[in-house]
């Protein structure tokens, strides 16, 4: 179970979080949507504990983590697996290295049978025969799909995935929406979803929630959220410029 | 009171105006100068702390388990045999000059039999670590902040994390390790290139005694000059991964931020060898 209480962060003058409670069940799929700038991303690294909150607590599985020192929250990072949102994998390493990456260094596993479980994760991801390619050899899909077989490849209980769909085209997104649900229903894993994506979000979600200037405004199901009475909810889901949400710079 | 005497008194006060204008705009001058300094001694103090704390960070990572010791192999590849080619044709020419410079010197007060002993102090002593120093710094330390600055813009260094590898143990730990094994080395193979270089152009070009350059060589070369050259090289190799690692790892802006990392890298390590280099000297070669 991952939750979140009043959780604040700012950087300079900048108050980016401003009291965010949230709390995700475990094995349930939390979508937390909300605008460029809003916070999300800083969110997402507070629950993998790479930023610690001025204020507030981050509690995995009964642990808050921004009281750990660096070693233990090393320790509590090997339960998560995360996708970045530009899949963020090592250049300079083959496509089977980066997936094997974590059984290597934490399993201490043999090259040989490192290698034979990043094929059976590339696998699971649709992909066969890439495990020798470099990266850069790869398209952005295909990257995404072996940075989802990196993060699942050490069996996490939790995962993380930052913009799972940005900048792909509407197929491939839908297809990595369906890799989603397939690694949670397959997994049993928790799992939380930053996104923008609304179409994504409805899909993936059991529930979602959203972040507005600093704080989680709405949380409910997607039905729920679809049939909101709340204006500014609303607008983003209906992706309209007019309504109480204002476009930073823009007078519209 | 006479019309000239108030026209006096009126200019008087226009000027006691005037120059009262003049002194409030002096301070605000002075007042911006003080404040522009005192923004960038904030920022290099900042800049400054953040290099002790890495430092700290990295010898903290060095004792703790396991070692690194494939990626301090491959970094010491990268570091020392790609450096190899350019090191040795930098030590040579600079033999040789050194060399053609020194006999033609010396041969107006007939003292060429010196230019063997000259040759060697210089080298052992200042040129085969600083030059190697610069050399190193210019290509593995551009090298070391470009590919850490796009680790860190695309994410690399915060998806390290999020697989619970502290990023400076494998990251930053072997390149220092490398950079202080490395460097003496190849300023090793610097120092019996540079005097070999000096020798060719002494002996072969130049006709001189054979014997006599070796013996000048020998007589006057102590191995604390080599030794303590040496030192100075490492500490130059540890200061080149430093400052190239924390330039890398620090990047912030995109292309652009990788762009000016690696600048900020080559110049700030050329600047810390040279500087540190009297100082070193200065305490080394009492």
């Amino acid at each position: 179970m991952i939750e979140l209480i009043d959780l604040h962060k700012s950087f300079g003058g900048n108050h980016v979080l401003r009291g965010v409670n949230l709390k995700v069940e475990k094995g349930e799929g939390m979508v937390v949507i909300g605008g460029s700038g809003s916070g999300k991303s800083v969110l997402i690294k507070h629950i993998i504990g790479t930023l610690k909150p001025d204020r507030g607590s981050v509690f995995i599985e009964g642990v808050d983590i921004a009281k750990l020192a660096d070693h233990e929250l090393y320790e509590v990072r090997k339960r998560f697996g995360m996708l970045f949102q530009g899949a963020a994998l090592f250049d300079s390493m083959k496509v089977w290295e980066n997936v094997a990456f974590a059984l290597m260094r934490h399993g201490k596993l043999k090259e040989k049978d490192a290698k034979e479980i990043a094929v059976e994760k590339l696998r699971m991801v649709g992909l066969v025969g890439v495990e020798n390619l470099m990266p850069s050899e790869l398209s952005g899909g295909m990257k995404k799909r072996v940075g989802l077989a990196r993060a699942i490849a050490h069996s996490p209980e939790m995962l993380l995935y930052d913009e799972p769909t940005t900048g792909l085209d509407p197929i491939m997104a839908d297809a990595i929406n369906d890799l989603i649900i397939e690694m949670k229903q397959r997994l049993s894993v928790t799992s939380v979803a930053i996104t923008h994506d609304m179409h994504s979000a409805y899909k993936i979600a059991d529930r979602i929630a959203m972040l507005y200037k600093g704080e989680i405004i709405e949380v409910g199901t997607p039905d729920a959220i679809k049939n909101t009475d709340n204006a500014i909810v609303r607008q983003f889901i209906t992706g309209s410029a007019i309504g109480p949400i204002k476009i930073e710079g823009v007078t519209v | 009171m006479s019309v000239s005497v108030k026209n006096r008194l009126r200019k008087l006060t226009l000027t006691r105006k005037t120059d009262t204008e003049f002194m409030f705009g002096f301070i605000e001058f002075i007042g911006r100068i003080i404040s522009k300094f005192w923004y960038t001694f904030m920022l290099f103090t900042e800049e400054l702390g953040r290099i002790i704390l890495l430092v700290c960070s990295t010898m903290k990572q060095i004792i703790s388990p396991p070692a690194e010791f494939k990626n301090t192999s491959k970094q010491m590849v990268e570091i020392g045999i790609k450096s190899m080619p350019v090191v040795l044709i930098t030590a040579v020419f600079t033999g040789m000059v050194l060399a053609l410079q020194s006999y033609t010197g010396f041969k107006r007060f007939n003292a060429e039999f010196l230019v063997g002993t000259v040759v060697a102090l210089s080298v052992t002593r200042e040129l085969g670590p600083v030059l190697t120093g610069l050399i190193v710094a210019g290509r593995a330390g551009a090298s070391m902040a470009a590919e850490l600055g796009t680790m860190r813009v695309t994410e690399q260094i915060d998806a390290l994390e999020t697989l619970a590898t502290n990023p400076v143990k494998y990251l930053i730990v072997p390149r220092f390790i490398a950079g202080v094994i490395v460097l003496p080395s190849l300023t090793v193979v610097a120092d019996i290139i540079g005097i070999v270089g000096g020798y060719f152009v002494t002996v072969v070009l130049l006709g001189a005694n054979s014997a006599l350059y070796w013996r000048r060589t020998w007589d006057y070369l102590e191995m604390d000059d080599i030794y303590n050259g040496l030192i100075k090289s490492c500490f130059f190799g540890g200061a080149i991964a430093i400052i190239s690692c924390y330039k890398g790892f620090y990047t912030e802006g995109g292309a652009e931020g990788v762009g000016k990392a690696t600048t900020g890298a080559v110049v700030l390590s050329s600047m810390t060898i040279l500087i540190s280099d009297y100082f070193l000297s200065a305490w080394l070669f009492k």
